[in-house]
Order: C-alpha cells, then structure tokens, then sequence
C-alpha cells in the first residue's frame, strides 16, 4: 500500500506544480484561475464556512445511502426470486438511469421542497442503480450445485438466502456500494444548485456568483474528500466483512 | 433397500436413462461404473429428485417414493464448501438448516472432522487447506445430514492419486461404522474394485444397466488379487464391447 499512495501523492503534487507554475508566471486573475496554493488555503482557512455546508450535503449523501439501501435491497432480492418481476422491471431501471438528473431535479425540488429531503432523494436516485443491478448480479452468480446442496438439505427461500445468496452476494454488494458513495455527491450537489439554503452546492452556486472562483475549488475539494472518505470507509467494512474473500497464507498440502 | 425398475428420462426427446434397473441392499457399498456422459448425472438427478423421472418406479426400505430428497446426502466431485465458513461451520451447516440441536451437533461434527483427519483445522477456511482436506470436510458434511443413504457422484475425480487413495479408507468406514447404504457413481475401475460390494455397469447413453457383479473380497483390498484382476477384465470387456455397440 505504501509504494503506491506514495506515488500518487507525488504524482498529485507535480500535477499542482504543472498548474501554480503557469498561474504565478502569467499572473492570471485569481476570479479565473486561482493557484492550488490559494485554493488548498481557502479551503483550510475557511473551513468555519465550508464545515457546516459540507456537514449538511454529508447528512444529504448518507440519509440518501440509506434510502437507496432501503429501495435496492428488497428491490434485487424481488426480482432475484420472481424472474417475472425482473423482466418487467429491468427496461424500466435502464431507461430511469438514461433520463438526466438534472431534467428531474427541478421537479423534486417542487415535489420534496426546497430542505434536505429533494436532495437525500437525489442522491437516492443515483445511488440505488449500481446498489440494486449489483446485488441481483451478485443472486444471479450462485453456483447451480450450491443451490442444489441446499435443496438437498431441506432449506427454504429464506435459510437458503441467509446462508447462501446474501453471503455469496456481499462482495458485488460492496461493489455497487463503492460506485453509489462515489457519485452520491452528484445527486446531492445538483439537487443544491436547484434550490437550497445551505450545503457546498449550494456554496459554489453563490460563490461563482461573486467570481470568488477560489472558494468554488475550495468546495470541489471538500466534496473530493468526502467521496473519498466515504469510498475508504466502504472498503474498510468490505475488508473486514469480507475477510474470507483475502487468502492470507497459500494451501496446506 | 433402493429399487430403481425401469426408470426412463428424456431430454427434449433425447433419452438419457432408458430404463435403468438396480437394486442397492441397505448397508451396501454399490458402485456404478459407466463411460463419461452416460447419463451417470442424470441418474443421481433423478434419485434426489432435482428433476422429475418420465417414467418407472422407485423404492426405499419397500416404500414407493418420488425421490429419495430426504433419505439422501448427495456428495459431488465439487466439494462446494462454503468459502466464508470455517471447516467446522461448513459441516455444521445440515444440521443448521434442519434445526436441529447446535450444541450437540457441533460436539459430532467436531468428533467426525477429528475422526477425517482434520483435527487442528476445524477453524481454517476451506481456501487455507488442500483439496483432500476440502473432500474430507465435505464428507463430514455429508454425514452430519443424517439421512440413511449417500450418495456419491465421483468424489475424488479431481484429486491426485495417493490423496484418492486415502480417501479411499475413509469411504470404507460409511457402512461398517455409520451404517449407511452406499450408491456411488465414477468412471474409476480400480476405486470401484476397491470398494464395491456389488459393482455394476452402466451402457453408453441413454443409459442401462449391462452387467452386475458381487465382491465378497475382504477390505482393505489389494489390487493384484487375482480374483479382483478377473472381474477388472470382464468389466473392461464390458465397457468396451458397449463403446463399440454404440
């Protein structure tokens, strides 16, 4: 782990370098360009006006999460028993995947108002996807044989689920998991350019306002770290959920 | 006693088994020995009751049945243990399923993995141990469904010879000390000569039964006994005279 993070943390700091350089020698506005330096000291210095902005769109992201696990797991498991199901709703999940959010965030805000619950609703939205066409993959890729073992020993839908599926379906569970956290903050920040009070969406919108490019980086960049903060705290529940998925020594013989 | 008369399967028109009979006397070692793709799968299908038979009868202890779905342990080349499981929860997982007493069960799977050889593992996942390991784990699993007959479809098929041959001694110990009726599918001559008690022979799909012998051998067995050498040539006769018939 250490070769790596250590190259990406020099390949992030010469692509910094590659951007202060040309922004300090040409002299750009700062309203334009701002230098990494200006941003990475907006960001820490104001962290007094990003932290409750960005506490709010982490609330927005995560009640979304929780929505969307709520809709997806249930979700997969139907179509994943009734095949009936899965047919009938797999063109409707492409085709709501294939309209913009950003034709549909509008109407939320009409619908779920101008507080949080458009915005948990959006990150819902785009979260539930990867969620639910990961898990029913994660169902779908069960051995044959396995089920039969369990057929054999007399187990129902539901043991056969507890024991077999839900296990077996963990690691694309996670997997979809990584990809929602991710983009999550796409539902949340689109959802606060449409009409909010307060959030980093919300922050950008009235900060490019008043050509205060700067504080616009500097929201980017809390988000940035907030979607890696969330994708780091996916992966560490998978490795310790997971754990069996990690051969830690080869066979005995 | 399992008594299959005439039983009969087709796919899409094409028959599979056409109209195996065999009888399996309780407490027996029976093995059936056919070419690959005879229908030796379908057979085992048909008894567990994963797909329905067209046509012929079934019996267990005298009784007319369906299938044989809870009278059966089924145990495959596959050892399908669970990866997420310890050895030990990978056996327990029968009698989990079938509510049965946790304690008790997990102090007999605990006996018979020791009793497999595999006493100091019973918390390794199936991925820190071989093959053979893996088998024998899936051979207490197949005890602990507590049902009177296993079933076994070449278990060993995928391990090296001195690992089937140990394996070996322990399949030995399934009528003789936990009573069960035996009905075993491979395409091993020599593991079918070591362990049969009645050996039978399956046709080139669709399937029947062609020849059947008694082994009255002793075991452990030898290989180079002669009596065991005469029938291994009758059975190669048989299995090539059907390949040519076909």
């Amino acid at each position: 782990m250490r070769g790596p993070l250590a190259t990406l943390a020099g390949l992030v700091l010469l692509a910094a370098l590659a951007w202060e350089l040309p922004v300090r020698l040409l002299g750009t506005p700062a309203y334009i360009l701002p230098a990494p330096s200006r941003i990475l000291g907006v960001a820490l210095g104001r962290w007094d006006l990003l932290a409750p902005h960005a506490a709010v769109t982490l609330l927005e992201i995560v009640a979304g999460l929780a929505l969307a696990l709520g809709v997806a797991v249930p979700l997969a498991l139907l179509m994943f028993a009734r095949p009936a199901v899965e047919r009938l709703l797999s063109p409707v999940l492409v085709a709501s995947q294939a309209v913009p959010v950003f034709a549909v965030a509008p109407l939320l805000v009409v619908w779920f108002g101008y507080g949080l619950a458009s915005k948990v609703v959006m990150a819902a939205v785009i979260i539930f996807f990867p969620l639910t066409v990961s898990l029913l993959q994660g169902y779908k890729s069960c051995a044959p044989a396995y089920r039969v073992l369990f057929r054999l020993m007399g187990a129902g839908f539901w043991a056969t689920w507890r024991r077999l599926y839900w296990p077996w379906a963990l690691p694309y569970f996670f997997g979809g998991l990584k990809v929602g956290v991710s983009v999550a903050t796409i539902g949340a920040v689109i959802g606060e350019w449409v009409g909010a009070q307060q959030g980093l969406g919300f922050v950008m919108i009235q900060a490019n306002a008043r050509l205060r490019v700067d504080l616009v980086f500097a929201a980017i960049l809390w988000l940035s770290a907030m979607g890696l903060a969330l994708w780091g705290l996916v992966g560490w529940l998978e490795r310790r959920v997971c754990a069996w998925r990690m051969p830690e020594v080869g066979g005995a013989e | 006693m399992i008594a299959l008369t005439n039983l009969a399967k087709s796919f899409q028109g094409l028959p599979v088994l056409a109209g195996v009979d065999l009888e399996v006397p309780k407490g027996s070692f029976t093995v059936l020995i056919g070419p690959s793709g005879c229908g030796k799968s379908t057979l085992l299908d048909v008894i567990t009751g994963v797909c329905p038979r067209d046509a012929g009868e079934l019996s267990w202890e005298g009784r007319p049945r369906q299938d044989l779905r809870d009278a059966a342990a089924y145990m495959q080349q596959n050892d399908l243990l669970l990866p997420w499981r310890s050895l030990l929860d990978n056996a327990l997982l029968p009698a989990e399923v079938a509510g049965r007493d946790l304690p008790a069960a997990r102090r007999k799977a605990g006996e018979l993995l020791v009793r497999m050889g595999l006493a100091g593992f019973e918390g390794h996942r199936p991925h820190m141990v071989s093959g053979g390991m893996r088998q024998r784990c899936a051979l207490v699993r197949t005890l602990m469904f507590e049902r009177p007959i296993i079933l076994l479809d070449e278990p060993f098929a995928s391990l090296d010879a001195i690992t089937r041959r140990r394996l070996h001694r322990l399949l030995l110990l399934l009528p003789t000390d936990f009573g069960r009726t035996i009905l075993m599918i491979t395409h091993d001559i020599e593991e079918a000569l070591m362990l049969a008690d009645q050996l039978l022979v399956a046709s080139p799909s669709p399937m029947r039964v062609r020849g059947r012998w008694r082994l009255a051998q002793p075991k452990p067995r030898r290989p180079e006994d002669p009596e065991l050498l005469r029938i291994r040539g009758e059975v190669l006769a048989l299995l090539e005279d059907a390949e040519g018939g076909a």
